[in-house]
């Protein structure tokens, strides 16, 4: 992969075999885990008359999907305000089916470009904010899997069990990154 | 003569009061957090508010040095609305009452 470049209205890439595998892989699984939380949204009638869909009210108990899935209050993780949490849990049931669609969306964008062999990615400037929202939660999907804190090594000690999986995120990272310049240039 | 006064005044202040908590706009809040880039926090304060590169810079900025930044205010419903969008980019952002 070298640098993404901005040629007018487009941005070009370019991903080896190995690279797309790595990029089609990971957006795949943050898709698949959004489509699951996605069905336990509750189905009522009232939502089917009305077309306002619900989504669930609590939280996911998955670090990662919480991540994705924020709360739209900061609760005191110890002595929540229970005005507060009802609060979140109806802002989250009220945004939550969009917020999927959203983030499903995006990871649609990243599959239906990258092609599966590797080769160059062509991308209006669209499908380029679409690439920077689905590589984001990948890094932050990733980030919580390897609880990544502001002082983050390059490396981890070789015996560190996340230390193959940090490659591929500051890998990311840079692929992120140099898209964004891209995007602003 | 004291007493009804006293009186009138409690039950006029908690009235007032309420009228005022109501009326106490709300914000936007993107909290710190170790993975989302400084480059494409700017970006995504750009593109969501129309903030100019250097407004956008200072907020993420803030967020990056205080942990926190209130990004935007107004209606709960243009709060809301925010928060939304700032969670489909990936950033951590919360809404409360204005203090």
């Amino acid at each position: 992969m070298k640098k993404w470049t901005r040629t007018g209205d487009q941005v070009l890439g370019r991903f080896d075999r190995q690279e797309a595998a790595v990029v089609r892989g990971l957006v795949s699984q943050i898709q698949d885990m959004l489509l699951a939380r996605a069905e336990e949204a509750p189905q009522d009638e009232l939502a089917e008359l009305t077309g306002i869909r619900t989504g669930p009210s609590t939280p996911p108990d998955d670090p990662i999907l919480g991540r994705l899935l924020p709360d739209f209050h900061r609760l005191d993780p110890d002595a929540p305000d229970p005005a507060e949490v009802d609060s979140a849990n109806a802002l989250r049931s009220l945004h939550e089916p969009e917020l999927l669609d959203q983030k499903t969306g995006v990871a649609a964008v990243v599959l239906e470009t990258c092609p599966p062999d590797g080769g160059e990615v062509r991308l209006a400037m669209e499908q380029a904010e679409a690439w920077l929202s689905a590589l984001n939660d990948v890094r932050l999907a990733l980030g919580t899997a390897l609880d990544v804190q502001d002082d983050m090594p390059d490396e981890l000690p070789a015996d560190d069990p996340r230390s193959p999986h940090l490659g591929v995120y500051h890998w990311l990272t840079w692929v992120q990154e140099t898209l964004v310049e891209a995007v602003m240039s | 003569m004291t007493t009804p006064v006293e009186h009138e005044r409690t039950q006029v202040d908690p009235a007032g009061e309420e009228v005022r908590t109501e009326d106490r706009p709300w914000q936007t809040l993107v909290w710190n957090d170790p993975v989302n880039l400084m480059s494409y926090v700017t970006y995504v304060f750009q593109k969501l508010f129309g903030y100019s590169r250097d407004h956008a810079t200072k907020l993420m900025l803030d967020v990056h040095h205080k942990g926190r930044a209130i990004v935007s205010s107004g209606s709960k419903d243009k709060v809301e609305a925010d928060v939304a969008k700032l969670h489909a980019a990936g950033l951590w952002a919360t809404m409360q009452r204005s203090s």
